[in-house]
């Protein structure tokens, strides 16, 4: 009997399989109950996360590959997939209230994020070009519906027409560039392309590690690959916003440390000054081109490029340090944002949003609580201790010094304070400017984000442990 | 003359470089963009088939295939997305998607 027709082992797989299950009953329930059913479709869609984060934590932390070694877990991708599962969730809580309000409360939404999650933990477990490219596939066409999701709205419309234009392109590069790693290495696996990679690498594979870095450097909305972001998270609904700015940010930083670790261990000097050029150019625009928005959501697309270059230093670094630091920044990262969008969602007066930073004005008076957190959610993106966000940049710093990327962490020192600017001047709007009158209560799913966010942000610094100790444990089984 | 290897990877960079300059200097319509889209994808497969063909290994003929299935599936919601556009803006001109600008 040959090898390759023998049954793979499906266990290691599980996650993905419990949620694709339950996608195609979900589609059949909907198809069957027609427009009305959103709402037990969204305690559905739940209850397929949690199944699937349970699963996740289920799976033996040692490196498993399966399906012919495409796919494989190890406690990075555990750790990863966690937190795309609860962004994810957490994409799906904030949008109840939203979009029934709006009069979108149509039940392929939380189908549609289920079917972008599947891609997420497809491409964090992919151990080839193809698995990459499909898990990528399938997490980029749905967030491309998900983008235009308002479908009466010029500008959700518009926004779901910019991301697939520039998506389309982006998977257009990274497919070039698997292409001509794949015809230089001989093989679309990435154990073998890194045994063949030993320090000496030809012309052909570098160019094409530069097509797949950009392609990998647009998910994750790095510079110069950015100019979607802005746009896309402006027109986009605010909870499907939330949703861009949280999970497929982790698969994307999973997925750059899943191809640069593991595929090209062998010639990091070659791509470590891609890594190191994009994290700069990330840090210096997501600091500087924020200060003159007015947008809140927009403040929220400059404030995620320069996140994003915050953890690419973890990458830069290449040791177990700088990836025990990514995925704590992270994790760290996924708790602000989702904090920050749940302030923003509610900034509501009957059927209006309001989605500028003089709305905030004097909101300490009006909702001193929601203040509060968000003031916490800007301090802690600022960097400012004892908050969770300090934590996590000091990780990344600390591992950039300790590789010797001493001008890297300079720089990135020098843009956070920059960006301190911008996050300040929210917190002193809310607490020193003239109220405006009061907004509606928060929805009850709102609030439950905001409370464990806030939380988490506060109260890290008594016990940072557990949290460090998994991302170590992640980070190690890369190396 | 033999046709090698490198006349493929050769005619693929060019099909791919039309691809991203039309999308990039294109200024009248959405359409041409979604057919930039797909030239870039089968210089793509022109790559896979042709080092799958030199180095006589089956991965990239099947990664072609692959491709062109996700091109469709890509196709269909470019142009879906597309169809609501119009229906709200009332034109595909690469001009006037300019409604978020800052």
């Amino acid at each position: 009997m040959n090898s390759a027709l023998a049954i793979p082992a499906f266990a290691p797989v599980l996650p993905e399989i419990i949620l694709a299950v339950g996608v195609l009953v979900l589609v059949l329930f909907g198809a069957i109950r027609g427009e009305r059913s959103s709402g037990i479709m969204n305690v559905l869609a739940l209850a397929l996360i949690g199944a699937a984060l349970i699963a996740v934590l289920m799976l033996p932390s040692d490196r498993i590959e399966t399906m012919n070694g495409s796919f494989v877990i190890d406690s990075f991708a555990k750790f990863m997939k966690s937190l795309t599962l609860v962004a994810s969730a957490g994409g799906i809580i904030l949008s109840i209230d939203f979009m029934r309000r709006a009069g979108i409360d149509r039940f392929e939404y939380p189908i549609l994020i289920l079917l972008s999650t599947i891609g997420m933990l497809m491409v964090i477990s992919s151990n080839d070009l193809i698995a990459l490219y499909l898990g990528l596939e399938l997490l980029s066409l749905s967030s491309y519906v998900i983008a235009a999701f308002d479908r009466d709205n010029v500008r959700s419309t518009e926004a779901g027409l910019k991301y697939f234009v520039l998506g389309a392109l982006s998977s257009g590069m990274l497919l070039y560039g698997a292409s001509l790693v794949y015809g230089f290495t001989g093989s679309v696996s990435f154990p073998t392309i890194a045994a063949t990679l030993q320090g000496n690498a030809g012309f052909g594979v570098i160019f094409g590690l530069v097509f797949v870095a950009a392609g990998i450097a647009f998910k994750i909305s790095a510079v110069p690959f950015h100019m979607w972001t802005p746009d896309v998270y402006e027109g986009a609904p605010t909870p499907v916003t939330a949703f861009f700015a949280a999970a497929p940010k982790m698969a994307g930083m999973a997925m750059a440390t899943r191809v640069f670790i593991d595929a090209f261990p062998g010639i990091i000097g070659q791509w470590q000054q891609i890594i190191v050029f994009i994290s700069i150019a990330s840090m210096v625009l997501g600091s500087f081109a924020a200060i003159g928005q007015r947008n809140i959501k927009r403040l929220m697309a400059y404030s995620s490029i320069g996140n994003v270059g915050y953890a690419l230093i973890g990458l830069a670094a290449g040791t177990p340090e700088g990836i025990q630091g990514v995925a704590v920044y992270m994790a760290i990262y996924l708790a602000m944002t989702l904090g920050t969008f749940a302030c923003i969602l509610s900034l509501r007066r009957g059927n209006v949003m309001f989605e500028t930073v003089d709305d905030l004005s004097g909101l300490a008076r009006t909702h001193p609580v929601i203040a509060f957190c968000l003031a916490m959610m800007m301090f802690s993106l600022a960097g400012i201790p004892p908050l969770a966000g300090f934590f996590a940049k000091f990780a990344i710093f600390t591992a950039a010094i300790q590789a010797n990327l001493v001008a890297l962490a300079v720089i990135g020192v020098v843009t956070s304070v920059v960006g301190a600017y911008y996050y300040l001047r929210i917190v002193k709007v809310m607490y020193f400017d003239e109220a405006v009158a009061a907004y509606d209560p928060m929805p009850s799913g709102v609030r439950f984000v905001l409370a464990l966010s806030s939380a988490f942000v506060v109260l890290y610094v008594l016990i940072p442990a557990p949290l460090t100790a998994a991302a170590g444990a992640a980070a190690r089984s890369l190396f | 003359m033999v046709i090698g290897l490198s006349h493929y990877l050769t005619v693929a960079a060019l099909l791919f470089t039309l691809g991203v300059f039309g999308i990039f200097l294109n200024r009248k319509n959405v359409i041409v963009i979604l057919m930039s889209v797909e030239l870039i994808l089968l210089a793509v497969n022109i790559n896979m088939v042709a080092f799958s063909t030199h180095m006589n290994d089956i991965v990239g003929q099947v990664f072609a295939l692959l491709i062109l299935t996700v091109a469709a599936a890509e196709a269909a919601i470019g142009l879906a997305i597309l169809v609501v556009f119009y229906r709200n803006r009332g034109s595909i001109a690469v001009e006037d998607v300019n409604m978020m600008r800052g």
